[in-house]
């Protein structure tokens, strides 16, 4: 693991990935449900970053804007930008954006068998781009989808090339996926929640992989989950979401020693932990918000244990505690030092 | 997906019927259909209030003739008001269609309900029976069973075509219900009635049935404007409906044979018979997208 | 792939003989004097009459003697063997004649469904709710709508009689041209279906996840849609274009018949017009064979085109 970097430290010539107050919205016939509103978040060079949030947060929507693959209706980016090495993403036109896509960001997604085309096989798939954006022959292709294919670690790689993705198993299809992702050598992989439909002994495996993969091709790496657990061992720092706004934002250590917003704290208390046996597991009151009807205030108000009329009335702003930990809470420096709960 | 079922998740909660009447009320081809099986409904009820005319009152010195006296359409070949055997022929076409999809209704919803409901062998069974009477081609068979029929009486016909396309047709409508009754037994309120000490009668009847009637009106509305499209091929390939009784397929064949002399007595009865089906087949594909929006 | 094609071989000897044991009883079970049901109500004569006692075996009877007529009659279709015509013309002889003309006529009504219905269906698809989707949706629920009775005398007297556009017969031995308003008359319900089914296989495809995974690699548009969304979109529109060619060659009775053209269906429409039961038994026998063979081939096409089948 690489050191932690304090969130407000700029490297000269600016951060690789920078998100600056994105807002999307979906606009439907039953009315218009705001996802993101005002999401910064940025990326350096190796480092990883979680994402981490509830479904409905909105984490994979603005994974999905990075990548441009929002789908539009019903989707409206109407404010912000994506700044990717200086340049504003989103005032690209789509065929330059295209060429950002996969090539210098690369996205592994949830469930590997249907976001794999069932009708070609793996081997075809994985050497694709290598073909159409490469123009490498048929042969340096296979050669390369092979070489893929043995990094992320699958078995007589060789002779699975022509296998069709069911004839897979789960960790398999999301080891096709990596490779798939890593073919055009991006800087940047987005994971959204790659490890979510396989089995527990599986998600190990993968996540080892993808930090291995990491570390040896020196990406930076966005990792969007819903599983504390899963983060720890990886990430450098962590943004948690809530109702489409990052609500807290700190390096890994200082937010699992001292979370500093109550919907974080309330997330680390629910994870089952073997030191506290026999204890009631904690959960988080009430459901997450209609994203048509927002809570005014805080959004995270009427589930709160720490709310007072403020809350109810007043949009929180970053909070800057110290050591580049921001928190979007009123009560940002109280919450982080209960130790109560 | 996560966020995007979500959003999905998020519409105000509202009853399914009252959205697809809402979104019926909006959409013109839903009140042009709707106004054309009325209008044919109460020309095969009252024929007389659309003409005065006698559709059997035929003189050959008429043949052909040009419209005169409320004969709007003039005269056909035998010399017949080809406007008067067009409202009549309304008549058999809504009788057959309607007793057609009434047979057609029941049998598809005792096949759909017991191989739904008990699943298992009896699934199975009826299942097969589905798929070999879905693979024999209906006019085929229409053509083979109708043939046996050589009786010229009314009556007789017009229940043996009634019968065949009822044994032929029940196989899609059956397919609709098994799957609809399929998806409310594993519903939790009936796993609650039956908790409860309900019967399989009771259940299917107060609990299941109610679940499989919007979809099986729905299919049945089509197959009517089938059956009716169905009963004229039969009669205009002369193995359907006959003389004397009036129906828009043999007025069309005849029309056929003589359109070099004069289309009318050809493009009358098509018309009408065109516009029927066309009403029948149109409600139940707005009913359908109403209530099934998914991929509007 | 090869324990499937078995599987399914199987089946349809299973479909085959329950298919014809039923429409074999539909025809003979029950009946008074079957011969004169074969004749219908024209006079049979005693050399015909003879004739039919012999070739349907009519002196067995009971249960017993059914099933040995069915399997005789079996045995007898598999040979090729359909016996003659009550005009004395055997049968076998009158289908050699007429099929070229019943293929060559599907194939052109197929023709039309694929370059028009498909095309128009993959567009509509990726522009829903356009206004070119909603009016092919309506056009095409107006051609679901009317029937062939209709549609087939109405084009052979405005485009054949009156504006004298195509020949509004065909005759004796036709040529392409002939047959090309039929052919049209005769896809356009396979047109309409090929074009909605098109559009609702193309649209959910669309939204599949896969589709997201190929634009998140970086590929254009064009690719996306015409190799990954279009390949899958078309499993289900090309099995049914093959069933289609199956229903195509037995349900051309009212078209063949209106437009004179001596194919199969022609001939189905000239036996049930002179009651000439030998006729519509021995076609009507053939017809549902072809039908049963024209489903293995689509069943087999379809382990071809989708590996998940394939390889179950």
């Amino acid at each position: 693991m690489s050191q932690p970097t304090p969130a407000s430290a700029t490297p000269p010539g600016g951060h690789l990935l920078d998100l600056r107050d994105l807002h999307v919205e979906f606009r439907t016939q039953e009315g218009v449900a705001k996802v993101i509103n005002g999401v910064s978040y940025h990326l350096d060079a190796g480092e990883t970053l979680a994402v981490l949030g509830e479904s409905g947060s909105g984490k994979s929507v603005t994974a999905q804007a990075i990548m441009g693959i929002l789908d539009s209706p019903p989707a409206h980016i109407s404010a912000g930008q994506i700044r990717y090495r200086g340049r504003d993403l989103l005032s690209l036109p789509e065929e330059q954006r295209r060429q950002v896509r996969g090539k210098e960001i690369a996205m592994i997604f949830q469930d590997a068998l249907s976001a794999l085309n069932p009708v070609f096989p793996v081997g075809w798939q994985i050497g694709e781009t290598l073909r159409q954006r490469l123009g490498m022959s048929r042969a340096d292709a296979r050669r390369r989808v092979v070489e893929l294919m043995e990094l992320v670690q699958i078995p007589a790689a060789s002779t699975r090339l022509g296998d069709y993705p069911h004839q897979f198993s789960g960790g398999m299809r999301q080891r096709v996926m990596i490779a798939m992702a890593l073919a055009m050598e991006p800087k940047v992989l987005i994971a959204d929640e790659p490890t979510t439909a396989l089995d527990v002994t599986v998600q190990a495996q993968i996540m080892d992989l993808l930090a291995d993969l990491r570390r040896d091709l020196d990406m930076a790496m966005i990792l969007i989950t819903h599983d504390l657990g899963v983060v720890a061992d990886v990430a450098d720092r962590i943004a948690v979401m809530y109702a489409g706004r990052i609500v807290e934002h700190a390096d890994v250590r200082s937010l699992y020693r001292a979370p500093a917003h109550p919907y974080t704290k309330g997330l680390l208390n629910s994870i089952p932990r073997l030191d506290q046996r026999g204890g009631k597991l904690a959960t988080i009151r009430g459901l997450p918000p209609n994203l048509m009807r927002i809570p005014s205030g805080c959004p995270f108000h009427p589930r709160c244990p720490y709310a007072q009329q403020v809350c109810v009335d007043v949009v929180p702003h970053d909070l800057v505690l110290g050591d580049g930990r921001t928190s979007a809470c009123h009560f940002a420096q109280e919450v982080r030092d209960d130790r109560t709960s | 997906m996560s966020e995007r079922s979500d959003v999905g998740r998020l519409r105000k909660p509202s009853s399914l019927a009252g959205d697809a009447w809402r979104d019926l009320r909006r959409k013109p081809i839903f009140w042009i259909s709707l106004a054309l099986v009325l209008l044919v409904t109460a020309m095969a009820a009252a024929p007389g209030l659309f003409t005065s005319n006698d559709p059997t009152d035929c003189a050959l010195s008429r043949q052909h003739a040009a419209p005169s006296g409320g004969a709007l359409f003039g005269y056909d070949f035998q010399g017949c008001d080809t406007y008067a055997r067009a409202v009549y022929g309304a008549r058999a076409s809504l009788l057959v269609g309607a007793l057609s999809a009434l047979f057609t209704g029941a049998i598809a919803l005792l096949v759909g309900m017991l191989a739904g409901y008990f699943g298992g062998w009896v699934d199975a069974v009826l299942s097969r029976v589905i798929d070999i009477v879905l693979g024999i081609p209906l006019l085929l068979a229409a053509i083979v069973l109708l043939k046996r029929v050589s009786v010229d009486s009314a009556t007789v016909r017009l229940t043996a075509v009634i019968f065949v396309l009822a044994v032929l047709g029940w196989t899609t409508a059956a397919r609709v219900v098994r799957s609809s009754v399929i998806s409310a037994r594993q519903q939790d309120y009936v796993a609650a009635a039956r908790m409860l000490g309900a019967g399989n009668g009771r259940i299917m009847w107060r609990h299941i049935l109610p679940n499989t009637l919007a979809p099986a009106i729905v299919v049945l509305t089509i197959a009517l404007g089938t059956f009716i499209a169905a009963e004229a091929t039969l009669s205009f390939l002369g193995i359907g409906l006959r003389e004397p009784t009036i129906s828009w397929g043999i007025d069309i064949n005849s029309g056929r044979v003589h359109m070099r002399e004069s289309a009318t007595p050809l493009v009358v009865p098509s018309t009408f018979l065109a516009l029927t089906v066309l009403a029948f087949i149109m409600l139940g594909d707005a009913i359908r997208d109403a209530f099934d929006p998914k991929l509007r | 792939m090869f324990r499937f094609i078995v599987r399914r071989l199987l089946q349809m000897i299973v479909a085959f003989f329950g298919t014809t044991l039923i429409v074999y009883a539909l025809m003979f079970a029950g009946q008074g004097d079957p011969i004169q049901a074969l004749a219908g109500e024209r006079p049979v004569t005693e050399a015909q009459r003879a004739y039919l006692t012999e070739k349907y075996h009519l002196d067995a009877t009971g249960v017993g003697g059914f099933f040995y007529r069915y399997f005789d009659y079996l045995s007898n279709l598999l040979r090729g063997d359909l016996g003659e015509s009550l005009t004395g013309r055997s049968i076998g002889d009158i289908l050699a004649a007429a099929w070229p003309v019943t293929i060559k006529l599907a194939l052109i009504a197929i023709a039309v469904a694929v370059i028009f219905g498909v095309t128009a269906g993959v567009l509509a698809g990726i522009r829903r709710a356009s206004i070119f989707d909603n009016a092919t949706l309506l056009l095409t629920l107006l051609v679901l709508g009317i029937p062939t009775i209709v549609l087939a005398p109405l084009a052979q007297y405005y485009l054949g009689v009156r504006w004298q556009l195509f020949p509004p017969t065909a005759g004796a031995d036709p040529d392409f041209y002939a047959l090309l308003l039929p052919g049209i008359v005769l896809g356009s319900l396979s047109l309409a279906t090929a074009l909605r089914l098109t559009r609702t296989s193309v649209a959910e495809n669309l939204r599949a996840d896969y589709v997201r995974t190929a634009r998140s690699k970086g590929l254009p548009r064009r690719r996306v849609v015409s190799v990954h969304v279009l390949r899958n979109s078309l499993i289900p529109v090309i099995t049914f274009l093959g069933v289609e060619l199956g229903n195509l060659m037995s349900g051309a009775i009212i078209t063949e018949g209106v437009f004179n053209i001596p194919g199969v269906g022609f001939n189905l429409f000239r036996g049930i017009r002179t009651e000439d039961g030998p006729l519509v038994v021995g076609i009507v026998s053939v017809l549902v064979v072809v039908y049963l063979v024209a489903n293995l081939v689509v069943d087999i096409l379809y382990a071809v085109l989708d590996p998940r089948i394939r390889y179950e």
